[in-house]
């Protein structure tokens, strides 16, 4: 049976891959810095926090969770334009959403990453006069990054994959623009053979530069 | 004898009737101990005798329940006046970074070389330029021997030579008093004399210190004054040659002595 793999096609259209996987990359740069963001911010309000603050910030973090993405993302673009009066382009609209993603499993690393530092730093911390913010910035954070950087490598490369889902609402990243290619040329074998290994060149890149970022930075012992 | 230093009037470290539990269990039972300027005091006991918890307290790292704790006159922890309110923690730290800590398993930040280790304290708290605080943690790393090792993190030196970063962090930041809890229980035996050396060379110094310690050989060494300490009240006080010699007739203190027969 002849089904020939036939890549001309592909390569005809390969700026489309190409910038698709340009536009994944700042997706998940984009949304990662953000997450990062919002995930810190909770995670140090978490733990210093009140009952009433703990318990908003766990209900966020829940509802995230249990939603599949491709959920949150129709939510989000489709969604809360008709619920509130704003508008946004399916970008921006995905990136708010991966962000909002993002955040809600960083917290959770943030926040056991705090949990786990060693009391006696704390301690030592505070033997040495360091008020709370002082031992937050200088002891806590630090050592915290340096215990969770294994678990964000694993987040990071996660929500890079992620960035495939905005192609269900049209955002012309790397997913989109293998369905694109498909359309009109029928190779899909071959768009999808030429895409994968384009997601797991570049994951595995990401996450060849995230452990040597942590034999850097993890604390040896 | 008396519990006052004869050579000040009132002392340095002075502690009254101190109480702490731990929910149901009390901790400390009425401790009364006076640490005066230049003098080592050091503290002995049976395990959960609550010494730990004593040092604990004088740096505030520990909430106590009753009795006062004064340094310099000062009450640690909380505010003068008949209402036990807790100080401010700005306040607390500024209290905090009159005595210095060192502890038994060292609690470097791993984060930090050694030299940074020493200059953070110096940098945050005190204010200090960062080339002086840099000269400053010089000096102190190459006193107690770590000339060499400035810019290496903790998990590249021995356990030795982490508890002498960690001496030279707390002295760095020429601390009223000095306090020491088992600094060498984690350390193989090999490494207990680098360490115990430093504090001697302190001593001489005329650091003021309350030491807890197991090494009654160092007790002995160190000490003007030597306080046992069992089931959270001090059981028995003295000089070393006292408490060590047999002069004292407490037969905990007896109990505990002769586990180290060979050693005093
Ligand atoms: N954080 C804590 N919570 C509850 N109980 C505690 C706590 N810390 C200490 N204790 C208890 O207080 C008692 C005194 O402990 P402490 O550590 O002060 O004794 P210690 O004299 O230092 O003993 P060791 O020689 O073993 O170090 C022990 O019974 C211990 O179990
Ligand atoms: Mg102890």
């Amino acid at each position: 049976m002849g089904y020939h793999l036939n890549f001309n096609l592909i390569w005809r259209h390969f700026d489309k891959l190409w910038g698709g996987l340009v536009l994944s990359l700042e997706l998940a740069l984009v949304s990662i810095a953000i997450g990062i963001a919002i995930g810190l911010t909770l995670a140090v309000i978490h733990v210093s926090g009140g009952r009433i603050v703990r318990a908003l910030i766990g209900a966020y973090v829940e509802f995230i969770r249990n939603v599949p993405l491709i959920l949150l993302v129709y939510l989000v673009f489709y969604g809360l334009p008709t619920a509130v009066d704003i508008s946004y382009d399916a970008t921006t609209s995905f990136v708010a959403t991966l962000s909002l993603y993002a955040g809600a499993y960083l917290v959770e690393v943030f926040r056991s990453g705090l949990d786990a530092v060693p009391r006696g730093l704390i301690d030592a911390g505070k033997a040495i006069g360091l008020t709370p913010w002082q031992r937050l910035v200088h002891v806590r954070l630090p050592t915290m990054l340096r215990i969770t950087l294994p678990a964000l490598s694993n987040t990071f490369i996660s929500l890079f994959k992620d960035t495939s889902v905005a192609s269900v609402i049209a955002v012309p990243e790397l997913t989109y623009g293998a369905q694109w290619i498909n359309f009109n040329t029928f190779r899909i074998a071959e768009v999808y053979l030429v895409v994968t290994s384009m997601y797991l060149a570049t994951g595995y890149a990401i996450l060849l530069a995230l452990r040597a970022l942590e034999r850097r930075f993890v604390i040896g012992r | 004898m008396s519990v006052l230093d004869p050579s000040s009037g009132t002392p340095l470290l002075r502690i009254r009737g101190l109480e702490k539990a731990y929910g149901q269990v009390t901790v400390l039972r009425g401790v009364d101990l006076d640490v005066a300027k230049g003098e080592v005091v050091t503290v002995i006991g049976p395990s959960g005798g609550g010494k730990t918890t004593l040092l604990r307290c004088v740096n505030f790292l520990e909430t106590y329940d009753k009795g006062s704790i004064r340094i310099d006159g000062e009450e640690v922890g909380y505010q003068d006046g008949p209402r036990r309110a807790m100080r401010s923690e700005r306040d607390l730290a500024r209290m905090r970074a009159e005595t210095g800590m060192v502890f038994q398993m060292f609690n470097l930040f791993p984060h930090l070389t050694a030299a940074e280790n020493v200059m953070l304290g110096l940098v945050k708290v005190r204010r200090k330029p960062k080339a002086e605080a840099r000269a400053i943690a010089e000096h102190w790393l190459r006193r107690v021997g770590l000339a060499e090792k400035l810019d290496r993190l903790p998990s590249e030196l021995s356990g030795g030579q982490q508890q002498r970063v960690g001496i030279a962090r707390a002295v760095a930041m020429d601390p009223k008093i000095l306090l020491l809890d088992e600094i060498t229980s984690a350390l193989d035996p090999e490494l207990v004399g680098e360490v115990l050396d430093v504090v001697l060379q302190l001593a001489s110094e005329g650091m003021t210190m309350l030491v807890v310690t197991h090494e009654i050989g160092f007790a002995r060494d160190v000490s003007n004054r030597v306080v046992f300490m069992a089931d959270g009240l001090i059981a028995a006080a003295g000089p070393p040659r006292e408490l060590f010699g047999g002069a004292i007739e407490v037969e905990r203190l007896r109990a505990f002595l002769s586990r180290f027969g060979a050693r005093v």
